[in-house]
């Protein structure tokens, strides 16, 4: 960076590069960009106007109809609530699993830690598929509980090592003082571990909150309670097979029309809705992200 | 001999006492063991149905052996070549189209002078990473919608015929890819970007010496220094061929695409969870899993011999 900077002179040839380069990365941005921006215009437009391509660059017959529907729509309001709270809870039983284990796996009093490790990796190059998972978790008795909706898919051992490479770093030095001052092995991990390790446990918590955020797996597979169903399986309903509010009224096709444009319409709005948290916060803790997904490259 | 043996036992007993000592710190690991148990480790046990005619009223063990007969079954069906083809296309689409772009988007973001300007573009481009897979198929389905989605209205702008892009399995595969690469792009150019920015500044020094443009000097420092990543990611890609993603393939199916479109993931969970022909789906989901574990063995050792680059 800093050679770059000091750069006396540039060549011809450095210059049509850079601004190639530079051409290059707006189409990029616009690419990127684009679609994200014409579902933002689309969720308060005329869906007509939408649907005849009008709107393009800016929002055309302003309307707040689509919003309106959805705040009235109880199915994804529960579906949002049930999210929220599966990400909460699942979030901390992933992290009661994957730091407490990351830090056995550094600690050097750890007897057999590649036989643990191998335990671990070993489910990233095999499993048992689909149905016999199915099977212990419906003997579990674990079909259609918010449990399941929790804890599956909570634990990742490429997370672990993450967080196991992280705790590495932390000076040995640090430890053996703490051992000498009378620590136990517990106590090491609650009073120099965790406070040592914030950084990757924040990095862990967004990875794993993200993901159950997004989870519709487990819902498709273990769940068909429709009080439990997360965000994303109400989004699929809305948004993939297309169902309608018009669907239930039975009236003359004037209205049918009616509705199902606004159901159209709706869909940009639920787009909004359920990606703008996370858009919202991404920005601020990208540099958390970032410094993962460094970490996950070191050992992987 | 006997000095040894006494020397082995003596260590045996230092183990034992070591573990007697800090038998807390094994406690740490338990949760993520329960956990590998009960949904990987008990699973593969249970790949044993696929072996048996599995009737869920007797329970696994109770149901008798049936077998090659699943295995049999499926290599003789109509969909064994389709679904296979299927995946492996899409994987290998996914390998050709999208492995390369991340890799020259970070070279090129690497030679970006404004750092204000690249983190803007670094922002822009992780975010579609963490748009969920339902929501993306979502905006899949209202763009590529026959008449009124976007990217036919944009034809139709241009004078082109509008088509029905969801509806067509030529077109499946790469509507699969290229909103990938769309999503992941920024995202999976992390890794190249950061493995960029800690080059040894005297390489660059002693090419500008030597009279590189910066577009020799990306191909001649930048691209040298990524590779071994590049070979890594490889290997790992290969390994996963038999295993794309479900969600995004079963969200965009339909019965006009379906003939591109079915994968050995969907095929399992439409066979085994909505029929419930658990013997049967539990085979094909094995003979997928041997498959995978082969790849990345065989891609393992070859990388090791070439590369010295391996991952276990």
């Amino acid at each position: 960076m800093q050679i770059k900077k000091t750069h006396i002179k540039e060549s011809f040839e450095d210059r049509i590069f850079n601004a190639i380069n530079i051409l290059i990365m707006m189409l990029v941005l616009i690419i990127i960009m684009y679609p994200l921006y014409f579902i933002v215009i689309a969720s308060f437009s005329d869906p007509v106007q939408v649907n005849a391509g009008k709107v393009l660059i800016l929002p055309k017959g302003m309307t707040w109809e689509g919003y309106i529907r959805m705040a009235q729509n109880e199915d994804l309001w529960r579906g949002y609530v049930n999210s929220l709270i599966y990400m909460t809870g699942g979030t901390l039983i992933s992290l009661c699993m994957t730091i407490p284990a990351a830090y056995a796996l550094s600690n050097k009093h750890t007897h057999g830690i590649r036989v643990f490790t191998f335990i671990f990796t070993f489910t990233m190059m095999f499993n048992g598929g689909m149905i016999p998972t199915y099977l212990v978790v419906k003997n579990l008795g674990w079909l259609n509980t918010w449990w399941i909706l929790m804890i599956n898919g909570g634990f990742s051992t490429y997370n672990l090592i993450v967080s196991r490479t992280f705790m590495q770093s932390i000076p040995s030095e640090v430890l053996e003082a703490a051992e000498i001052d009378g620590a136990s092995i517990v106590q090491s991990f609650f009073r120099v571990v965790l406070p040592l390790s914030k950084p990757i446990i924040a990095v862990m918590a967004l990875f794993y909150g993200i993901a159950r955020w997004n989870d519709y797996f487990t819902a498709l597979i273990y769940v068909t309670k429709q009080n439990l169903v997360p965000l994303q399986m109400v989004l699929r309903r809305i948004l993939i097979q297309s169902e309608t509010a018009a669907s239930s009224i039975s009236g003359d096709p004037e209205s049918q029309a009616v509705l199902a444009r606004i159901s159209e319409l709706m869909k940009y709005c639920v787009i909004i809705a359920a990606s703008l948290p996370a858009m919202v916060i991404y920005p601020f803790v990208q540099k958390h992200f970032v410094k993962g997904v460094m970490l996950g490259a070191l050992k992987g | 001999m006997t000095r040894e043996r006494s020397n082995h036992d003596h260590q045996f007993k230092h183990v034992l006492m070591d573990i007697g000592r800090y038998w807390q710190i094994y406690l740490f690991l338990l949760p993520a063991l329960i956990y590998v148990v009960i949904f990987h480790y008990v699973p593969m046990y249970g790949v044993q149905i696929a072996f048996k005619n599995y009737n869920p009223f007797k329970g696994m063990l109770a149901s008798e052996w049936a077998g090659m007969k699943y295995f049999h079954q499926f290599f003789e069906s109509y969909y064994f070549k389709t679904i296979i083809i299927n995946t492996v296309r899409i994987s290998l689409m996914a390998i050709v189209f999208s492995f390369p772009f991340p890799i020259i988007f970070a070279l090129l973001l690497n030679e970006l002078r404004s750092l204000r300007f690249k983190r803007f573009v670094q922002t822009v481009t992780y975010a579609p990473h963490f748009i969920s897979t339902v929501v993306m198929c979502g905006m899949l389905t209202l763009f590529l919608a026959p008449n009124s989605g976007l990217l036919n209205q944009l034809i139709a702008f241009l004078g082109g015929k509008k088509r029905a892009f969801l509806e067509s399995s030529t077109l499946f595969p790469w509507i699969y890819v290229l909103s990938g690469i769309w999503q992941n792009l920024g995202w999976n150019s992390i890794l190249y970007v950061s493995t960029l920015s800690s080059v040894d500044p005297t390489l660059y020094e002693a090419a500008r010496i030597d009279g590189a443009s910066r577009f020799q000097k990306m191909l001649h420092v930048d691209f040298p220094a990524l590779l071994p990543i590049i070979v890594i990611l490889t290997i790992l890609n290969f390994g996963q061929i038999m295993s794309v993603g479900f969600e995004k393939a079963l969200l965009l199916q339909n019965n006009l695409n379906s003939e591109t479109s079915e994968l050995i993931s969907t095929y399992v969970y439409k066979r085994g969870l909505q029929e419930a022909q658990f013997s049967f789906s539990t085979a094909v989901g094995l003979f997928n899993s041997v498959v995978n574990f082969t790849l990345l063995l065989i891609v393992n050792s070859i990388s090791r011999k070439v590369s010295s680059t391996s991952l276990f």
